[in-house]
């Protein structure tokens, strides 16, 4: 068992270095190689702090959005936001959609890869450094086990101690904590499709469906396993995203870029010894320490990376102390570096053709949608023209086709509606069990939030000719007089 | 081959100790999560063995100690599916045809459960949706040999046509040809005659003169079932004549070729066969269609009168096939 060594030598600034190896360099990098644990150092800094409260602000969205309450009237559910898988519907405040207005979830996630496009445009991978939901429980799971274990060089010592009670002790107590968030995420998952109120008390009471638990479970297992054992193996080896991200930025996208213009040549750097003829850099490694995806940052970009920028915080940390100007380490450009290199005055161009594009066609989507939803119609109509018999010769000479109206009604009201059919002359509606009134219409009543079914039998006189004859249903609220209408077709046979 | 462990120089994984020509194969090792889950499955497989029914005997299997069986279960969930659909068969083999007329959830059960038994025992013979085909009558229409009310359709069910039960329906259209009744030319002019009182008279363009020589042979023949004038008689499965629907087809050849041979179809009694909720379902199935006969079956009183919403809606609407509570 070798002596762990807290300060590096070689770093020769004795206040600032860290034996620190980045696991996952470009020259540790090996496709057999085992995988060997990362002990992230804690990062002070602007950027951590943005994680933070990044961290704070989407957990807690993730869990208290089931319980926001929202009223819609008596028998209806009263959670904000609900998937209701069981009655066909999603809720979402104001908002509810049919499955068949799937549409919506489309254009939704549209706009969520333009956007994700636009932001890798404009800054690199700010998804994976601050949202993604893998960095946001694996930086919470990193909180526990520093506050159990203690910081990187604690947690290192730990891992090598021999088993001892104390050890026992911190490892019991973490994965505990663990698995406690871990069902708390699979527990807060479910009530995105129950009554939040309702199925907390069934989950404890042991009354809740097979599926509840078995999602829970199905949850609990990988927000601990993805979390707290496999961290950044998913970012690496897992997640497509790190490969699609090579398309989606430039060489004018911010990213987390070490600026070997100013830091290099590096080295160790002892106080009062001149900054001349030499970089920034002293080499002590601590935008490596803070890593938590192993890699260091002064090999350039690279697939581990997740831009999450503590190695930018623990740099101007360093920066600060020795004296030289912060941002040696910052979101920067490969052109402002390489312009830099050549003695060029450096910029930022936010606004190119590929971040103008993705903004217009967000603009674009988004302008789609809402005018879509303001001026979505609660009354649908889907006609099914019976296939078998194509048409029936009544003994008369008439001709007629059948046909199952759906009457799509999303508002959470009964409506009287009128259904007329036009298109083909003389043809009209028989009575089946429906009144056919004075104008030929049939009314019924649209059950509230549902869809009615009306079989409809029309008539058309033996003289319209053989073939396919284009025919419109319409219904008419005969309240508001809001309309709907779908076309389909009268189908008349040739002769016996 | 040796014995001592040889590793590759450049990787620094053991080889497999085999050399061609120069050439060594590295015995990389199997990835950790591979063999873990290769372990656990093999785990799995005998705890499978012994709790569920896994290898075949000479006269049966091991049962396994949780005792599953998915036939059983199936079993189970069948007779859980009757049990629980019994309430809507007996409310429909107790209800009036008035009561039917009123009652749209009652409708709604009665045409699905129709629609599914008419899938699996009529389909074949009538077609889907009652289309028919030569020699098997079409039910979506309006012609009915033996009536298109609930009651008769549903007894017509019950009996079926010359199916052997002591009360079926029974016609018989004789074989005027094959059995030396007529001669062809006799056969040629009754066909015109018929022609020329149905409804495809201007169709097959009727030869008038051809049908004067067959006028008197049809009174004498045909009149004592198809009736005088040609209107047919339900009491005896007569069909009409009048009109242009054949069930052997209505071409002059197939019109012809059926006062030739006389050709009378045989319907199962479906009595038997299922029970009253079913022959009840699929009566209305079949008088819903299009073409049932609404005089005997008597209107709800709120389809008469002004519009009543949640009454007067016939069969399907509002009976909640897609309704969320």
């Amino acid at each position: 068992m070798g002596k762990v060594t807290l300060i590096d030598r070689r770093g020769g600034d004795e206040q600032h270095g860290i034996e620190a190896e980045a696991v996952n360099s470009k020259t540790a990098r090996a496709l057999y190689a085992k995988r060997q644990q990362i002990y992230p150092k804690l990062a002070h800094g602007f950027f951590r702090n943005l994680k933070w409260t990044a961290m704070v602000v989407l957990l807690a969205i993730y869990y208290v959005t089931p319980w926001i309450r929202w009223d819609r009237g008596i028998g209806r559910p009263d959670q904000a936001v609900l998937i209701d898988f069981e009655g066909r519907r999603f809720f979402f405040f104001f908002i509810e959609l049919w499955p068949q207005e799937v549409y919506y979830i489309v254009g939704l996630l549209v706009l969520a890869s333009f956007g994700i496009f636009l932001s890798s445009a404009l800054f690199g991978r700010v998804w994976c450094g601050y949202a993604c939901p893998q960095t946001v429980w694996t930086d919470l799971y990193i909180y526990v086990e520093r506050w159990i274990e203690g910081d990187r060089n604690e947690r290192m010592r730990l891992a090598k101690a021999p088993l001892s009670l104390d050890k026992v002790r911190k490892k019991i107590s973490k994965h505990t904590l663990w698995l406690a968030i871990a069902a708390a995420t699979g527990g807060a998952w479910v009530f995105y499709f129950a009554d939040a109120p309702t199925l907390f008390g069934q989950i404890f009471t042991g009354q809740a469906s097979a599926t509840v638990y078995l999602f829970i479970g199905l949850l609990t297992f990988t927000t601990y396993s993805l979390a707290g054992t496999m961290r950044e193996q998913v970012c690496t080896y897992m997640c497509p995203w790190p490969r699609i991200q090579a398309a989606m930025t430039d060489q004018h996208a911010l990213s987390v870029t070490y600026r070997a213009d100013r830091g290099e040549p590096r080295g160790p750097h002892k106080k009062n010894e001149t900054w001349e003829g030499r970089g920034d850099c002293i080499d002590c490694r601590q935008c490596v320490a803070v890593c938590p995806q192993g890699i260091d940052i002064r090999d350039g970009d690279q697939l581990e990376c997740i831009n999450c920028a503590l190695c930018i915080d623990a740099c101007d940390e360093i920066m600060v102390k020795v004296g030289r100007p912060k941002g040696l380490i910052a979101y920067d450009t490969h052109v402002n570096v390489e312009k830099r290199e050549r003695g060029e005055a450096a910029g930022i161009h936010l606004m190119r053709p590929r971040t103008v594009l993705y903004a217009v066609l967000m603009v674009l989507v988004g302008v789609i949608m809402t005018y879509a939803l303001v001026t979505r119609s609660t009354l649908d109509l889907n006609v099914i023209r019976d296939r078998s018999p194509p048409f029936v010769r009544l003994a008369g000479g008439d001709m007629r086709n059948d046909y199952a109206l759906k009457l799509i009604n999303m508002a959470p009201r009964a409506r009287h509606v009128r259904i007329s059919v036009s298109g083909v002359d003389g043809a009209h509606f028989i009575s089946n069990g429906h009144r056919v009134d004075a104008n030929g219409e049939i009314q019924v009543d649209a059950q509230p939030d549902a869809v009615s079914n009306v079989r409809v039998h029309v008539v058309a006189p033996s003289d319209i000719g053989a073939g396919s004859h284009r025919l419109r249903f319409t219904i008419i609220d005969t309240a508001t007089g809001e309309q709907a209408g779908s076309a389909s077709v009268f189908f008349a046979g040739a002769a016996p | 081959m040796s014995d001592k462990i040889d590793r590759d120089d450049v990787s620094g994984t053991e080889t497999t100790g085999h050399e061609w020509d120069g050439i060594k194969e590295l015995d990389t090792p199997l990835p950790r999560w591979w063999l873990y889950i290769f372990y656990a499955s093999i785990v799995a497989a005998v705890i499978y063995w012994v709790l569920m029914p896994a290898w075949p005997l000479a006269n049966g299997y091991t049962r396994g100690l949780l005792n599953w069986s998915d036939r059983r279960i199936v079993a189970a969930e069948v007779h859980a599916l009757e049990a629980s659909r019994a309430p809507m068969f007996n409310r429909l083999a107790q209800a009036s045809t008035a009561d039917l007329a009123r009652d749209p959830e009652l409708q709604e059960f009665a045409r699905a459960a129709g629609e599914s038994a008419f899938g699996d025992n009529c389909q074949t013979c009538h077609g889907a949706g009652g289309a028919g085909s030569t020699g098997y009558p079409v039910l979506a229409d309006d012609v009915w040999l033996w009536g298109g009310s609930l009651d008769e359709i549903e007894h017509t069910i019950r009996v079926g046509i010359r199916s052997g039960h002591p009360d079926a329906r029974i016609s018989q259209m004789p074989a005027f040809g094959r059995d030396h009744m007529l001669t062809v030319d006799q056969i040629g002019n009754v066909t015109e005659y018929v022609i020329s009182m149905s409804a495809a008279r201007e169709r097959l363009q009727a030869d008038a003169r051809v049908a004067a020589l067959g006028a008197q042979i049809y009174q004498e023949q045909c009149a004592v079932c198809h009736g005088a004038t040609g209107a047919g008689d339900r009491v005896v499965g007569a069909p009409s004549l009048l009109d242009d629907v054949w069930l052997y087809g209505g071409s002059r050849e197939e019109i012809r070729r059926q006062i030739d041979l006389g050709r009378n179809g045989v319907m199962p009694t479906w009595e038997r066969r299922f029970d009253d909720g079913t022959i009840r379902a699929l009566a209305y199935y079949v008088h819903q269609m299009g073409g049932g006969e609404p005089d005997v079956v008597a209107p709800a009183p709120a389809q008469t009168a002004a519009p009543a919403p949640g009454i007067d809606q016939g069969q399907g609407s509002g009976a909640g096939a897609d309704a969320t509570p």
